[in-house]
């Protein structure tokens, strides 16, 4: 080992040995807790919590997809659309490079957007 | 052991065996300590009663001064209930469950009138006081009580938590009272 390392371990050592502490603290006490703490596991009591109502059905069930679709690729296109923006106002400035660089961002999206089409993605009916 | 900031205790100290930089007492009475001043409130706030709990928990009143500052809507959390006005019969099985799915050891404070014994209400739609229902360990009266009221019934529920033996919750006796309500 290097001079170097070693005066970087004399330096540090207490953050390693606070850090250390630190876990080890928290996992004696949470397991301790977990241990020792009274407990009651009855049917009643580990049913899931419904704010008290009777749970029905299942978490996991299947739903239409097309809400999620739409609206997430809506999200998607509108933040592009945000980029939009200050490329548009500062245009003239940025001249044909900034209109190239933005053809460069556009043309991932816009195959994306070819292959949304092909897929049916948006078909809502 | 005492606490003293600005004159102020925070917790006051179990009896115990004191000397010069050491202090020792029973297990039961730091448990008893630790539980006190970290009770994690359920609010069941249905009616005016909840407007007062809020100013209780607000600024002014400052329930956080008792350790109790951080709600839990969520039963799993949370060793006290609070329930804090009108129950309605039908109301009466959601209460159950979310006492039954309060984390252990739990204890139940009905504040106001409705809830110790349905007050007002003396009508077939409403349950007359929520200890028929679930055991209750302090009644705080008023319709509704203030906000002073209600943290009396704290120090009490403290005290109760305080002086509670660790082996209460597995005794003969409390697996009695819980199955004399229906909870396992």
């Amino acid at each position: 080992m290097s001079n170097g390392n070693i005066e970087f371990l004399q330096n540090h050592i207490g953050i390693f040995l606070q850090a250390m502490v630190a876990v080890i603290f928290v996992v004696t006490v949470m397991s301790l807790t977990h241990i020792i703490g009274p407990k009651r596991r009855t049917v009643r009591k580990l049913e899931n919590f419904e704010c008290g109502i009777e749970v029905h059905g299942d978490a996991r069930m299947p739903f239409s997809v097309k809400y999620f679709l739409t609206a997430i690729l809506f999200v998607l296109f509108d933040v592009e659309i945000i980029f939009f923006y200050p490329w548009a106002i500062n245009f003239k400035d940025l001249a044909t490079l900034g209109f190239f660089k933005m053809i460069i961002f556009m043309a991932p999206l816009l195959f994306g957007f070819y292959y949304i089409i092909r897929k049916g993605a948006l078909k809502w009916e | 052991m005492v606490n003293k900031i600005e004159g102020y205790t925070i917790a006051e100290a179990p009896e115990g065996y004191q000397g010069t930089g050491f202090f020792a007492t029973t297990l039961g009475k730091v448990v008893g300590l630790a539980r006190a001043n970290s009770l994690w409130p359920l609010p069941f706030a249905t009616s005016c009663c909840g407007i007062e709990y809020m100013a209780t928990m607000g600024a002014n009143y400052d329930l956080a001064r008792f350790g109790s500052e951080r709600m839990s809507f969520s039963p799993r959390q949370a060793d006290l209930l609070m329930v804090m006005g009108t129950i309605a019969k039908k109301m009466g099985p959601v209460l159950k469950q979310v006492y039954t799915q309060m984390a252990e050891p739990r204890w139940v404070m009905a504040v106001g009138a409705c809830a110790s014994s349905g007050g007002i209400f003396d009508t077939y739609s409403v349950l007359q006081g929520i200890d028929r229902v679930i055991p209750v360990d302090v009644y705080v009266p008023g319709c509704p009580p203030r906000p002073e009221q209600i943290i009396e019934g704290i120090i009490k529920i403290q005290e109760l938590v305080k002086n509670e033996s660790l082996r209460r919750r597995s005794s003969p006796e409390y697996n009695e009272l819980l199955s004399s309500y229906g909870i396992e």
